[in-house]
């Protein structure tokens, strides 16, 4: 896997522990790091890579009233918990896919269009990680600095912008995700909704902010409300402090504009 | 004649339900253009319970399927002018539209006919040649219902499952679909005996994520008299 792969945040990759490695690793102090586990059953020959649980970066019930604890205790605890073990259970029987860092693992099981098995469970366990990060506690209001300008330049207005998200995220059929997204080929900004597991990595995107549009997602607080969720998304959750780390890394791998040489 | 509950009268809805089973879409000529409504249970919010909630059931009909008849509707509409103005682009660009919400208001309007209380029959196995087809599709009653339920649970994000009758080849099918997509896009001879709505607001306030669950309950409140019917219909 020699090939340019954008990481959304330094240390997304949940690899735990293969058996290459027999150190005993101690559950780290800092509070996004999961309980390590670690099969020590398993025989020298055999290799084996198992993926992690990541906790928000927030207590559960940090989002209320605008998501309740419930809501996170069942998505997160039961949702987005059973898509990584369920994608364990399944790479437990498959030799092929080892040591790949979440997103890489996106990409390979999308397999350009014709999905392997393991890409449902990969892709929503990304996505999952990515919508928690792309929340927070006091959130909304509006982006600043780069982002803001850069939102500016390729939708008119804010307000342009959030008018196309919402209605991006009412018009999605069925199951899915609404995402701001910085094309890397167009070099703008841009908003997509995409179904079921779908994530704009797999086209070599690079993902700024996300909304879930599962009905598990808000069905509890807002029962078929999905006006409310989105607006309420929008005005009190949503993360452009999350957002402008990730333009931040995103201009690494894109070029935005003219760049400012500085006079000598 | 079925009085709404106590809960209903204090939301301020004074619908009686009857037990007529004439139509099941009410049609309304407006302007040439018929518009579709909301078809009425036969049977209380309430009479599914314990295997699917009032809540649920208010909430699915009521709110769920009234969305997708208000904007199958407007999508016909807008279709009328695209087709009077000859502006094929825009014909095109309704057809998603008109699937996805016409294809929910198909689906839940045959949906509504599968559930029936126990008191009603619900539960009940077919007997007569439904049953009969089924044995000889499927082996038995608790083989068919293995294979919907493990096709109901696998399927990913929205959907349906269906058990389906071949009226060429009088073949019983078990098959899904996604998003509202009715049976008829899987096989244009494919027509739905039973469906079970496996979209998460069909269970979610009752069993959470665990689907498995309300497909496991499900069972008690099937009307087969009304697969029966349908089956008998197309196999005489």
């Amino acid at each position: 896997m020699g090939s340019c792969c954008y990481s959304p945040s330094p240390s997304s990759s949940h690899l735990l522990a293969t058996d290459f490695f027999s150190w005993g690793f101690k559950s780290s102090k800092l509070p996004f790091l999961q309980k390590r586990r670690f099969d020590r059953s398993q025989r020298a020959s055999k290799i084996c890579g198992y993926y992690g649980l990541r906790t928000p970066p927030y207590k559960l019930d940090a989002l209320e009233p605008y998501m309740s604890l419930k809501t996170l205790e069942m998505h997160w605890g039961g949702h987005h918990r059973n898509y990584v073990e369920g994608l364990n259970k399944q790479l437990e029987k498959n030799d092929i896919l080892y040591g790949f860092t979440m997103d890489e693992l996106v990409k390979v099981t999308y397999n350009n269009g014709n999905p392997l098995p393991e890409f449902n469970n990969a892709a929503q366990v990304w996505n999952h990680d990515f919508f928690w990060e792309s929340m927070q506690p006091g959130g909304g209001d509006m982006p600043k600095l780069g982002v803001l300008q850069q939102i500016e330049k390729d939708f008119g207005s804010f307000t342009n912008f959030r008018e196309k998200f919402v209605e991006a995220a009412l018009t999605l059929f069925g199951s899915g995700w609404v995402w701001l997204v910085l094309k890397k080929e167009e070099r703008r900004l841009a908003v997509i909704k995409t179904s079921n597991g779908i994530c704009p990595l797999v086209w070599d995107d690079i993902p700024i902010i996300s909304l879930d549009m599962w009905e598990h997602a808000y069905y509890l607080d807002y029962k078929n409300d999905k006006g409310k969720y989105v607006n309420v998304f929008m005005n009190h959750l949503v993360s452009w402090n999350a957002a402008m780390a990730r333009m931040a890394r995103a201009e690494a791998f894109v070029n935005l504009g003219e760049p400012k040489i500085p006079i000598a | 004649m079925a009085i709404r509950p106590l809960l209903s009268r204090t939301l301020g809805l004074t619908q009686t339900l009857t037990h007529s089973h004439s139509h099941s879409h009410t049609l309304t000529q407006l302007r040439g253009l018929q518009t579709f409504s909301l078809p009425d249970l036969s049977y209380d919010y309430g009479a599914l319970e314990p295997a699917i909630s009032g809540e649920i059931m208010q909430l699915h009909h009521q709110k769920h399927h009234q969305a997708y008849i208000t904007n199958y509707n407007k999508a016909l509409e807008q279709l009328e002018d695209a087709l009077a103005k000859g502006d094929s682009s825009s014909v095109v660009k309704l057809q998603s539209a008109i699937k996805f919400n016409g294809g929910g208001h198909i689906n839940h309007s045959v949906f509504w006919k599968n559930l029936t209380p126990v008191s009603e029959g619900g539960g009940e196995p077919p007997h007569g040649s439904l049953g009969w087809a089924i044995d000889t599709n499927f082996g038995s009653m608790e083989a068919l219902v293995q294979k919907i339920s493990a096709e109901g649970a696998a399927l990913q994000g929205s959907g349906w499952v269906w058990l389906g009758l071949d009226k060429v080849s009088k073949k019983l099918v078990v098959d899904t679909t996604a998003n509202q997509d009715p049976l008829v896009t899987k096989g244009a001879n494919l027509v739905p005996l039973l469906g079970i709505d496996v979209w998460e607001h069909a269970y979610y306030l009752q069993y959470k994520n665990v689907r498995p669950d309300y497909l496991k309950n499900i069972w008690k409140v099937i009307n087969w008299k009304y697969a029966s019917h349908v089956y008998e219909k197309e196999c005489p």
